[in-house]
C-alpha cells in the first residue's frame, strides 16, 4: 500500500518538502548537540529536564489518546467512528516514534541507549516506559495497518485481529500511566508528588487528543475528498469538552490541596508559575496563555450552538491543543524543578538549537502522519464506502 | 569468536584496571565479587558495614571548609566551571535555609542563619538515585556508598529529577579542558553524564579517610554507623544531630551537628 504515498498532488509534494527542511534543520541542530553535549540546551544543573521531556510527556498522550476513538469504534459498534478509527489509531504512530525521538535527543550519551535493553532494571520506572512504549507502538501499526488493507480489499478484518485491537485498547491508558508514574513517585519534587498525575495525565490527554483529530478531520475535509463525516466530529468535541473539564477540575483540586493546606513546597511551585517567585517569572506568560485559551476553548465546546459551528469548533480544538502542550510539553516539567531542591528560583528557557531540535522530531512526526494519512486517505478515496455501506467521500 | 571474546575480557580488566567500568561488568559476572577481590588485595582497606559522617559546625569554620572542597574537587577532577547552571561540584557550602528547607525558623539564631554548612552526597540508605537509575550505572554497595558507573551512565538525568538534595552534577560539555590541573590518578568525565561525590571509595581501598575528613581538622567524622563502637557512633551518642530532609525517607549518612 505504500506506494499510494508517492502519488499526490502539488500541493501534497509542497508539504513533503516543507517538513522535510525542517526536518533537517533539526538534523543539523542535532549534530550541533550531539557534537558539543547537551549544554546547547537551556537545561542547568537545577532544571535538568526541559523542552525534549516536555513534549515527550505531551506526546505520550496524544498517542494514547487513539483510543477514544478506537474504543467506541471496536467496543461499543459505534459506527459513526468507522471512517476515523483508523486515523486515531495513526496517530498513535507517529506520536509514540516522536516519544521515543524526544527521548533520544535528551540522552547525554545517546550511543549508549541500548545500556537500557543491555542491564534491564525493573525498579525503574523508565524501564517499563519502554517496554509499554514500545508495545503500544507495534500494537498500533499492526491494527492500523491491517485493517486498512482489509479495507481496501473490501473484505471484514480478519478475527484474528479482533484480539489484538482489544489489546491495543487497554494497552493505551498504561503508556500514560507509566508516564506519570515515572514523575510522580519522586520524593521532593512536590510539583509532581501527586496520587492525580496519573488520572490529569490522562484527562488532558483525552482532551488534547480528539482536539487535534478534530484539527485533522477539518484539514482533510477541505483538502481531500475524505470525509469524517460531522457526527463523528461532534462527538469527539463532546469527549474533548468532558475530559477538558475533568482536566481543569483535577488541576483545580490540587490548587486547593496546595493553598488550602498552606504547605509552603507545595504552595511555591504553583506561586511560581502563575505570579513568579522573587521576581523570577519566565514562565508567568505561558501559564496565563495557557488559562486564556482554556477559558474560550471551555464553552465553545460545551455549549452545543457554539460546538456546531464549524469555525468555531475549529478554533476551540486549536486552543485546547495549544494549551495543553503549554500546560504539560513545558511547565510540568519545569514547575517540577523550580524551586530547586534549596528552595531557590534558577529559572529555563529552551535555547534556539533545543528549540529546532524539537521542531525537527516533530517534522518527523507530521513526515511519519502525512504517509500513513495519504496512504489511509487514497484507500479510503478508492473504496467510497466503508464496511456500513456509509460514503466516506463527498459526493462531487 | 575466540578473538573476540579474548578482547571482551581483555577491554574488561583493563577498564577495571582504569576506573570503574570494571565494576559493573564485575558485578554481572560475580555479584559481590568485585569488592571482595580488590579488598583483598589491600589488606589496608578500610572496611565497614555502613560508612556514614558526621559533620561537626561547631568546629568547622570556613576556611577549613574551603580546604576540604578544594581537597576534594581537586583530587577528584572536578572542573572548575563558572557558569552556575553548567557546574559541577561534590561538596559545597549552603546556608541553612537552602541545606535544611523547612527547618529554618522566623526568630532563629542569625548566627545560623547565615553559617554556611558544608553539603554532599548523603549516601541514603534508601537512595531515590538508585531506584530510578535505568541502567544501574547508580548502584549502591554493601557498604552503603552510592557509586556511579560513569561508562554505562546514558546521560538521562533521571537521578537527577529523583535526589531530593541537589546532590547530583550533570556534564553538560566535556569537562576536561575546565580541569585546572590533572589528576593521574583519578579519571576524568566525558561530557554527558551525571557525576557526585563517592565517598572517596578509591581512597578507602587504600585505608585513607575520605580526603574531605583528612582536611577537616577533625570537624569530619567518618566511620561505619553499624559498629556500636565506632568513633562516629561514640559522637552520635553524645550530640543531638540532624540530617537533612529526613521527612522524605531517603535516610541520609550524614548527621550535622549544630
Ligand atoms: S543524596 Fe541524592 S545522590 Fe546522594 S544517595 Fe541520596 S538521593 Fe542519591
Ligand atoms: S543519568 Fe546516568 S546515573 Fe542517572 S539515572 Fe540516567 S543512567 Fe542512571
Amino acid at each position: 500500500m505504500l506506494e499510494l504515498a508517492i502519488k499526490g498532488s502539488r500541493r501534497y509534494w509542497s508539504w513533503v518538502i516543507f517538513l522535510l527542511a525542517i526536518i533537517s534543520t533539526g538534523v543539523i541542530s542535532y549534530l550541533y548537540q550531539f557534537r558539543v553535549g547537551l549544554g546547547i540546551t537551556g537545561m542547568s544543573r537545577d532544571v535538568s529536564w526541559g523542552l525534549y521531556i516536555g513534549q515527550f510527556t505531551y506526546l505520550v498522550g496524544v498517542a494514547a489518546s487513539a483510543v477514544t476513538i478506537v474504543l467506541p469504534y471496536y467496543l461499543h459498534n459505534y459506527k459513526k467512528y468507522g471512517r476515523i478509527a483508523i486515523l486515531g489509531e495513526f496517530v498513535a504512530v507517529p506520536s509514540v516514534i516522536m516519544c521515543m525521538l524526544f527521548i533520544f535527543v535528551d540522552l547525554g550519551q545517546p550511543l549508549r541507549v541500548l545500556n537500557v535493553l543491555l542491564h534491564p532494571t525493573p525498579n525503574s520506572v523508565m524501564f517499563f516506559d519502554m517496554i509499554v512504549l514500545s508495545g503500544y507502538l507495534f500494537l498500533n501499526i499492526l491494527c492500523g495497518w491491517y485493517v486498512l488493507g482489509a479495507e481496501r480489499k473490501g473484505v471484514p478484518p480478519a478475527a484474528w485481529i479482533k484480539p489484538f485491537i482489544i489489546i491495543a485498547i487497554c494497552w493505551a491508558p498504561s503508556i500514560h500511566i507509566v508516564t506519570a508514574f515515572l514523575y510522580q513517585g519522586l520524593p521532593g519534587r512536590h510539583y509532581w508528588l501527586t496520587a492525580i498525575m496519573a488520572a490529569k495525565f490522562l484527562s488532558s490527554a483525552f482532551a488534547s487528543g480528539p482536539s487535534l483529530l478534530i484539527i485533522i478531520s477539518l484539514i482533510l475535509r477541505k483538502f481531500t475528498r475524505f470525509d469524517a463525516g460531522w457526527d463523528a466530529i461532534q462527538t469527539m468535541a463532546k469527549t474533548a469538552a468532558y475530559f477538558l473539564i475533568a482536566t481543569i477540575a483535577f488541576y483545580l483540586f490540587e490548587v486547593f490541596t496546595a493553598f488550602y493546606s498552606n504547605i509552603p513546597g507545595h504552595m511555591h511551585p504553583i506561586k511560581y508559575l502563575f505570579v513568579g517567585i522573587h521576581g523570577h517569572t519566565k514562565l508567568v506568560p505561558v501559564m496565563w496563555t495557557c488559562t486564556l485559551l482554556l477559558a474560550i476553548a471551555l464553552p465553545i465546546l460545551i455549549i452545543p450552538k457554539a460546538r456546531k459551528n464549524e469555525k468555531a469548533l475549529g478554533f476551540a480544538a486549536v486552543a485546547t491543543f495549544i494549551a495543553l502542550w503549554l500546560e504539560k510539553g513545558i511547565s510540568l516539567v519545569v514547575g517540577g524543578f523550580v524551586p530547586n531542591p534549596f528552595e531557590k528560583v534558577v529559572e529555563y528557557w529552551p535555547t534556539l538549537p533545543e528549540v529546532l531540535i524539537a521542531l525537527g522530531v516533530w517534522g518527523i512526526g507530521f513526515f511519519i502522519l502525512t504517509i500513513l494519512y495519504k496512504v489511509a486517505i487514497s484507500v479510503k478515496e478508492e473504496v467510497i464506502f466503508d464496511k456500513y455501506g456509509e460514503r466516506q467521500i463527498r459526493a462531487e | 569468536m575466540s578473538t573476540s571474546r579474548r578482547q571482551f575480557l581483555k577491554m574488561i580488566g583493563a577498564s577495571a584496571v582504569i576506573g570503574l567500568g570494571g565494576i559493573s561488568a564485575f558485578e554481572i559476572l560475580q555479584p559481590g565479587q568485585f569488592e571482595a577481590s580488590q579488598l583483598s588485595k589491600n589488606p589496608e582497606a578500610l572496611v565497614g558495614k555502613r560508612w556514614g559522617m558526621v559533620i561537626d559546625m561547631k568546629k568547622l569554620d570556613n576556611e577549613t571548609m574551603q580546604k576540604c572542597i578544594d581537597a576534594c574537587h581537586r583530587i577528584h577532577n572536578v572542573p572548575n566551571i563558572d557558569n552556575p547552571k553548567e557546574e559541577i561540584k561534590w561538596i559545597w557550602p549552603e546556608t541553612f535555609e537552602h541545606a535544611f528547607p523547612g527547618m529554618e525558623s522566623k526568630y532563629m539564631s542569625e548566627e545560623i542563619e547565615h553559617m554556611q554548612f558544608l553539603v554532599l552526597c548523603n549516601q541514603c540508605d534508601n537512595p531515590p538515585c538508585v531506584r530510578v537509575c535505568p541502567t544501574k550505572a547508580t548502584f549502591k554497595r554493601a557498604d552503603g556508598i552510592v557509586m556511579m558507573d560513569m561508562h554505562r551512565c546514558i546521560g538521562c538525568r533521571f537521578c537527577m529529577a529523583a535526589c531530593p538534595f541537589g546532590a547530583r552534577s550533570f556534564n553538560w560539555r566535556n569537562p576536561r579542558p575546565f580541569i585546572k590541573e590533572e589528576n593521574r590518578e583519578y579519571p576524568t568525565r566525558m561530557k554527558g553524564v551525571v557525576e557526585k561525590c563517592t565517598l572517596c571509595y578509591e581512597r578507602l581501598a587504600k585505608g585513607l579517610k575520605p580526603a574531605c575528613v583528612e582536611e577537616s581538622n577533625g570537624a569530619l567524622i567518618f566511620g561505619d554507623l553499624d559498629d556500636p563502637n565506632s568513633e562516629i557512633r561514640k559522637v552520635l551518642r553524645e550530640h543531638y544531630t540532624i540530617r537533612r530532609k529526613s521527612e522524605l525517607g531517603t535516610e541520609p549518612s550524614i548527621y550535622y551537628i549544630i
